[in-house]
Formats: structure tokens, C-alpha cells, sequence
């Protein structure tokens, strides 16, 4: 939507300060998850000690992969239909990535992923954690508004408490597209329920029950 | 005597407490590059068993004494109450067990450490982690499942404690709503 193809990551500043913000989307979705002990929980964004911490202090078991390094991966870079164009190699990320057996997760943490992965990507990812999470099973996700600009830098989620992430700015992504509620309406079309909150710093969050 | 004794041999934090930090220029620009640090292993080198980066082991790597490990190994590696350090050259293709396991380096497999496993910025793990304690420096890229196997002790102390913190959770705020915040809602059944 923005143009351009998603640069390599780069490292910016590891130790970037991190910044406080009250979640109420992340706040619904730890009530979700709070009983029984034992779920499984996927983390798809940046390794995180502390959503680790958070995580498996609750008694679950925490899971991650870092969907968005993963989807920008060099390896996964092919040729485009187009001559001299590059698209990502979908059924390799597919069967190198997100490899879980069906309905494997309670709830899974997608933070604002789906507006930094390549477009070929959205889909197939969005279709593949539909079928690894359980019935029932939570889903928190972040979408930019479109007050957020074409530069908004990517940023890392921790986890402090259970009301309060903390942003760290993180490699750097480009943003390529903004969703609307409608999109993210289609996108997730299979959920049985989703709810918005509108958070701050122009970031909606939606709460989705497979 | 044995006092002052162990007092001298009170071992330092520092893995080279004799000798003077080495001097390392400030960053002075931001380097877009994934950084690598090299541990300071000098003295550690001294006390542990260590295997150089040229080093490919490929079997059942197992021990009874502490390990540095900068090659590559393929197979398993058993240090059982030992603590095993991976380099920021370390290539592991195997299951690890120790007891405390730190990375530098890269390692595809399951990492049993029955004490504390540490990934610093530079680790780039693939597999699943089973410990009692967990470390991940900011950068390290991880991707497994994390199962924090507690000692029986601590999981008979800690668990009134989960409890209590856990608590508040189940109380809504008393003015807000379970949909405070909410902008807009759209139920589908």
C-alpha cells in the first residue's frame, strides 16, 4: 500500500528505552487466559524475556516465533512473475514457519505484525494461526490507523503487567499498508468474535475468539 | 586463616577480577549491524574444558566439568551439573543438557538446563528451552516453546504467591467496565 518491498531488518538501538502504555485489548486477553494453568500461548513478535516471564508465570507454557524476522528472511526473496520485480516464496515460509499441528494454541500474540509482513504473506499467515489455535482460543492483534503515517517504526512489545506493554523500538520494518476495520473484518472472518479497541499512539486493537 | 583464605579465593563476577578491564572505545555511531559480543573468557578458558571455533564434533559430546564450546558440534551434548557456555562462534545441532547454559552463538535443538539458560544478544536459537529460570537479552532471536520446570520447593513456595498476584486480575476495576476503553465493538455469533 505504502510501495516498496520490506527492506533486510536492521538492528537498530538493542537497548532502546522502552515506553509505557496502557492496553485494554491486552488486558481483555489476559482475563481470557487467566485459567485454567497449562495453556499454550505463541508469542509471534520479538523475543521477549519479559512476555516469557509474563507468560509462564501465569502457569502456561510460552511458544515463540518471530513471524515478521522470519516472513523478511533473504532466503525466502524469489522472482516475481513480473521480469526485474521480487515477490516471497510463500510455500517455503509456509512449510518452514508457523509448523504446528492443528489447534495446538489457546491464544496467540500477533501485536501489529500483519501491518509490517510482505503482502504475499498476510493471508497465509492469518489463515495458518487460525487453524493452530483452538476453539475458542484467543487472538490479540494491533493495527495502525492511518494517522500513523507511512514511517511509524516498528516497535517491540513487553510485556510489564497485565494491563501495561512497554514499546521498544525495534528493528526496523516498513510499514506497508493500513487496514481498515472492514479489512480487518475480512481478514479475520473466520473468528466468532472480534472486538476493537482503540488504543493510543493511533494503534487499534483487536481481540479475536476462534 | 580459612577466613581470609576463602575471602582471597572468593571468586569475582568478573570472569578476569586480576588484571584491569580491557579498554573498549565507546560507540561513537550507531552501527546497523547485528552486534556479536565476545564474551571475556580469558581466566574461564583457564578453568574449563574449551573447544576452539575450528573444532567439529560430530557424536555424543558428554562431561563431568565445565565447557566453553566456540566450534561446532552435531549430536548431543551432556554436561548433566555442569554449566556449558556456547560461543559467539558455537554451531550446536544437538540436544543440550547442563546446568547453566549461556549463548552466544547458534544452536538448533532442545536445551535442557536444570538450572538457568541465558541467551545473550547474539543467540540465535531454534528449538524448545525446559529450565527453571530464563534469561533473553534484548536481540536474541528465539524460536520453540519455553517450559519453566520449577523445583519442588519452589513450586510449593511460589504458588500462594502466583495466587495472590494473579488475584486482581479476576476483579474488574470498580468504575471501569470488562469493555472500558472500547471504541467500537462488533460481535459476530
Amino acid at each position: 500500500m505504502f510501495g516498496g518491498g520490506a527492506p533486510p531488518p536492521i538492528s537498530l538501538n538493542e537497548s532502546a528505552a522502552r515506553i509505557p502504555r496502557r492496553s485494554t485489548g491486552f488486558n481483555q486477553f489476559t482475563r481470557a487466559i487467566l485459567r485454567p494453568d497449562g495453556q499454550r500461548v505463541l508469542d509471534l513478535g520479538s523475543t521477549s524475556s519479559s512476555n516469557i516471564n509474563f507468560i509462564t508465570g501465569l502457569g502456561h507454557k510460552a511458544y515463540n516465533e518471530d513471524v515478521l524476522m522470519a516472513g523478511n528472511a533473504s532466503r525466502l526473496i524469489i522472482p516475481g512473475l513480473e521480469e526485474g520485480t521480487k515477490t516471497v516464496d510463500v510455500a517455503r515460509f509456509l512449510a518452514e514457519d508457523l509448523q504446528y499441528e492443528a489447534e495446538s494454541f489457546d491464544a496467540v500474540l500477533l501485536w501489529d505484525v500483519c501491518d509490517y509482513l510482505p503482502e504475499p504473506l498476510v493471508k497465509p499467515v492469518v489463515e495458518r494461526i487460525y487453524e493452530i489455535t483452538k476453539p475458542r482460543g484467543a487472538l490479540l492483534a494491533f493495527f495502525h490507523t492511518k494517522d500513523a503515517g507511512a514511517e511509524a517504526p516498528y516497535f517491540r512489545y513487553h510485556i510489564k503487567d497485565e494491563e501495561t506493554l512497554e514499546l521498544q523500538q525495534g528493528p526496523h520494518f516498513q510499514l506497508q499498508r493500513v487496514f481498515q476495520n472492514r479489512h480487518i473484518e475480512n481478514l479475520f472472518h473466520n473468528y466468532n468474535s472480534i472486538k476493537f479497541f482503540l488504543g493510543k499512539e493511533n494503534i487499534r486493537e483487536v481481540l479475536l475468539v476462534r | 586463616m580459612w577466613k581470609s583464605r576463602r575471602e582471597d579465593e572468593k571468586p569475582s563476577p568478573s570472569p578476569n577480577p586480576q588484571q584491569p578491564a580491557p579498554v573498549v572505545p565507546a560507540p561513537t555511531s550507531y552501527q546497523p549491524t547485528r552486534t556479536v559480543e565476545t564474551p571475556k573468557m580469558d581466566n574461564y578458558r583457564a578453568d574449563v574444558a574449551h573447544i576452539g571455533k575450528s573444532v567439529i564434533i560430530k557424536g555424543e559430546l558428554s562431561g563431568s566439568e565445565d565447557l566453553y564450546l566456540d566450534g561446532e558440534v552435531e549430536g548431543n551434548i551432556d554436561l548433566r551439573n555442569h554449566n556449558l557456555v556456547i560461543g559467539p562462534n558455537g554451531r550446536v545441532h544437538a540436544n543440550v543438557q547442563a546446568k547453566d547454559i549461556v549463548v552466544h552463538g547458534k544452536v538448533d535443538g532442545k536445551v535442557t538446563g536444570t538450572d538457568k539458560v541465558e541467551l545473550k544478544k547474539s543467540a540465535v536459537l531454534n528449538g524448545d528451552i525446559e529450565t527453571q529460570r530464563i534469561v533473553i537479552e534484548d536481540g536474541a532471536f528465539f524460536k520453540g516453546s519455553i517450559d519453566i520446570r520449577k523445583s519442588e520447593a519452589k513450586v510449593e513456595a511460589a504458588r500462594p504467591a502466583a495466587h495472590a498476584a494473579a488475584a486482581p486480575m479476576f476483579n474488574p476495576p470498580a468504575v471501569a467496565t470488562p469493555h472500558a476503553g472500547a471504541s467500537s465493538l462488533a460481535e459476530k455469533k
